[in-house]
């Protein structure tokens, strides 16, 4: 039963992935990573890590892939431009990917692992997301803090990068607006029957 | 390795796959900078498969907790890529990679 799951979600994570590489609008490659992410998250559903199957979608699906969208539909680009030369990379593309496929294979067919077909899905009677709080927070709690900091400066650097100040753009300066004294502002003048005034 | 058990291998399958099309995506995609990171996704991701089955198959959670390293990275790399191309679409009105050679001396 598990096996069939498998190899039902593992088949659509495959083909989505080649659709998204194939895909002539990069709008419909955004939604077929969609499809990735969530079919990927469904393979680490079933060999029991939730928390990280969870955490896929909330940050690949819920962030970047809405990150792609938004870039992909906010850029005025010309996509049929975009795709010329797919066919003049398409052989040795193929032929580097069998390659590298081969390769890979050699080398883990080679290879033993320790670790069996048998697993435990809760290891020690606790679940997924408390036996992986229980190491985060306490070994890897350095690594998890540089994490945030990683984090903070990928955004400051996103918004230093794309942050432009527009002179042509009135904006309201707020300190001067309540900074404004009645004396700046308003001045009376005495004017006087058939005289301007000065 | 194609036992009647859901294995190690299984996995190992998959991820190698997605690494293949990610590497595939990037060099079919030559122009294409979006797709470029998108394929980068990929990669990012079937590295992530590969940790948590050898995590959960290993029996540590080690695994689990560098693969939540590397989608904290993955998900700084997208920003702050995506950034670098909204910059340069808002500099040139393109994003043909193949021109990016302004650096060049």
């Amino acid at each position: 039963m598990t096996l069939i799951a498998f190899y039902i979600l593992s088949s659509i994570v495959v083909a989505s992935a080649l659709f998204v590489v194939a895909a002539r609008n990069p709008v419909h490659s955004v939604l077929w990573l969609i499809l990735t992410f969530f079919t990927s998250a469904g393979l680490l559903v079933l060999i029991g890590a939730e928390f990280l199957a969870m955490l896929l979608v909330v940050v690949y699906v819920g962030a970047v892939a809405v990150l792609f969208l938004f870039v992909v539909m906010m850029l005025d680009i010309d996509f049929v431009a975009l795709k010329q030369g797919f066919q003049n990379y398409l052989v040795i593309g193929i032929l580097l990917a069998l390659t590298l496929l081969a390769e890979i294979g050699i080398v883990v067919a080679a290879a033993t692992f320790g670790g069996g077909t048998t697993f435990d899905p809760n290891p020690g009677g606790v679940t997924n997301a408390e036996a992986l709080s229980n190491v985060l927070y306490d070994d890897y709690l350095l690594l998890f803090q540089m994490c945030g900091i990683v984090l903070l400066v990928a955004m400051i650097g996103a918004i230093v990068l794309t942050l432009r100040s527009r002179p042509s753009v009135k904006r309201q300066n707020i300190a001067q607006q309540t900074g404004r004294k009645r004396k700046d502002a308003v001045e009376l003048k005495d004017v006087r029957p058939g005289q301007g005034i000065p | 390795m194609a036992g009647a058990e859901l294995g190690l291998g299984h996995y190992m399958a998959v991820s190698a796959a997605l690494f293949t099309i990610g590497v595939f995506g990037i060099f079919v995609n030559r122009k294409n900078i979006i797709v470029i990171l998108m394929s980068i996704e990929l990669i990012l991701l079937s590295v992530n498969i590969n940790m948590v089955a050898f995590s959960v198959f290993n029996g540590t959670i080690m695994g689990q907790v560098f693969a939540m390293l590397v989608l904290t990275v993955a998900a700084a790399e997208a920003a702050v890529g995506l950034a670098i191309l909204v910059v340069y679409f808002r500099n040139r009105g393109e994003i043909a990679v193949e021109d990016v050679n302004v650096l060049r001396g």
